[in-house]
């Protein structure tokens, strides 16, 4: 009858409510794994404060005496570097290699007998970090901004609910593309060169450095559009500095989604290709 | 003496050639490293897309100041930053089998995993030094061509002493993670950008608490020949390896004491 694991061959009879409640489960359990990491917590927030009022006095310094750089004023841009100092810890753009390093080890067979799809299990765990993430993270940033800078509260009530969607694909969309860059220690068992790049090229892209507007027109849009990066962190920044009108901000979300969907077929696509040519050393 | 030279060398020899051994890798790491500090500049040249001054200075003065920065911290990261796995080498115990080597502590820890594809980054970052030094306009005295061979080699110790300095905290506090980045990567960031950039106690701390003016800022205002903005007087510029040498001992002191400090695990 072939192989059998989560991945071809789906329980005949699904339980929706069943499959949810697991889901629910492992959520709460990445929850509960992240959270007894509390020391690491509160040195990852003062880091990510200390660099949010590096990159704060430099771009506001660079907004000078107009206050406006590239469409942003001067409380957008104090939003915006908070704020985005806290998303990078909630959507995890860096230093994921559990993936990876199980692959190496060959513990990834583990994951397989279960009754999970990996990509969802992994994305359940995730979504439990990127809550406590919230927690640890984005609420000491956006806590210690306001107190040092004059910060752009959201005018409109739309902003709030629409940013909170646009985080939580933006979170989803991350751990999409940190899955496929691990998922190459399926064929290369190093994963140090795909890393490598995906550690430079998310950070300037993503908007991290710099807001993307700050390129020309032309580029920014084709980035935005043609390329998954700007939709983990310019994106959610965006909708929350409210820097386009309310249309544009949900039609940006939707891009958001468009690549969150893509991204994550594409990680089921190559789980598939992967475990038929996995070959687990060991007894 | 000698013996000990020997073995230290025996180390590095040993790290090169598995380094090497596995030369895609390596090839992917050297270009990848150059890719880091290739960014920080990018993103300079791009905030200068939208303004024409930051803290009032132009592009060629602050480029000055990217590559002064850029230069000491890659090379301070290629000789000294592998210390960063210090709290690891503390959580695993395998502290212990360092000290129980008959060689310096320190050293050992530098070595025992020097990271050599870090080198196209310190070559890189003396490339936008030379460039910007070039087409800074600068009006070359002996003095002046003197400081601009003395303040990146002042900046690499310094960087140095702050990569010891903020390393050793993993003695007390073994998990305190990305702590130390705050001050090493923020430190870099900081003296990237002239010092006038930033602003209220934030600058004090960074620029003359712990002394990152003196690593960049000072030594292009002296090379530049401009005036201090925020007042200090012209010789400021020249005591940066001064700064390097007390930052250095500081840095030197704090590692013994954390090393007397430390208990194994245990295990």
């Amino acid at each position: 009858m072939g192989s059998v694991n989560a991945t071809v061959a789906p329980p005949t009879e699904s339980n929706v409510i069943l499959s949810f409640r697991t889901f629910g489960a492992i959520v709460q359990s990445g929850f509960r794994r992240y959270a007894t990491y509390r020391q690491a917590a509160l040195a990852g927030a003062v880091t990510n404060i200390v660099f949010g009022f590096l990159r704060c006095y430099v771009l506001l310094d660079a907004a000078g005496a107009a206050g406006v750089a590239a469409g942003y004023d001067r409380a957008q841009i104090a939003t915006f570097v908070w704020a985005g100092q806290g998303m990078l810890a909630v959507i995890l753009l860096w230093g994921w290699t559990d993936l990876a390093d199980r692959i190496r080890t060959g513990d990834v067979a583990s994951d397989l007998l279960r009754p999970v799809h990996p990509v969802t299990s992994y994305l359940a765990t995730d979504l439990g970090r990127a809550g406590w993430a919230c927690v640890s993270r984005l609420l000491p940033s956006v806590l210690v901004g306001p107190i040092f800078f004059d910060v752009h509260l959201p005018a409109r009530w739309s902003t709030v609910p629409l940013f909170v969607v646009s985080a939580t694909v933006a979170v989803v969309l991350c751990f999409g593309c940190r899955f496929l860059v691990n998922a190459t220690a399926y064929w290369l068992q190093d994963v140090r060169g795909p890393q490598l790049l995906w550690t430079l090229g998310s950070g300037v892209l993503a908007g991290l450095y710099f807001p993307l507007p700050f390129l020309p027109d032309g580029l920014f849009m084709a980035l935005q559009l043609a390329t998954p990066f700007p939709s983990l962190l310019q994106i959610p920044l965006d909708v929350l500095v409210e820097r386009d009108p309310p249309g544009v901000q949900a039609g940006l979300v939707g891009v958001q989604v468009g690549w969150a969907v893509a991204i994550l077929a594409l990680c089921r696509l190559v789980q598939r290709r992967a475990e038929r040519r996995l070959v687990v050393q060991g007894g | 003496m000698s013996g000990r030279l020997r073995a230290y060398g025996a180390l590095l020899g040993a790290q090169a050639r598995s380094q090497a051994a596995y030369r895609a890798s390596f090839v992917v790491d050297l270009v990848g490293n150059v890719g880091a500090t290739l960014f920080d500049v990018v993103t300079v040249l791009v905030i200068f897309g939208v303004t024409r001054e930051l803290g009032g200075f132009t592009l060629r003065e602050t480029l000055v100041m990217v590559g002064l920065s850029a230069c000491a911290f890659a090379t301070a990261d290629l000789l000294v930053g592998n210390v960063e796995r210090l709290p690891a080498y503390v959580r695993t115990g395998l502290f212990d089998a360092v000290l129980l080597r008959p060689l310096g502590a320190l050293p050992q820890l530098l070595l025992m995993d020097l990271p050599l594809r870090k080198a196209s980054r310190a070559v890189f970052g003396l490339a936008v030094l030379l460039v910007a030094l070039g087409r800074a306009g600068i009006d070359w005295t002996p003095g002046r061509v003197a400081l601009a061979l003395l303040a990146p080699l002042a900046g690499v110790l310094f960087f140095g002493s702050i990569f010891v300095a903020t390393a050793t905290v993993s003695f007390y506090w073994t998990e305190s993670g990305e702590l130390a980045n705050s001050v090493t990567y923020g430190g870099r960031d900081f003296t990237s950008y002239p010092v006038t950039a930033f602003g209220g106690w934030f600058r004090a701390v960074f620029a003359y608490g712990m002394g990152f003016a003196f690593v960049s800022y000072q030594p292009a205002l002296a090379l530049l020949g401009r005036a201090d903005p925020l007042g200090l007087p012209a010789w400021v510029g020249w005591v940066s390896p001064a700064v390097a040498l007390v930052a250095a001992a500081l840095a030197a002191t704090a590692w013994r004491v954390g090393v007397r400090y430390y208990r194994s695990t245990g295990s």
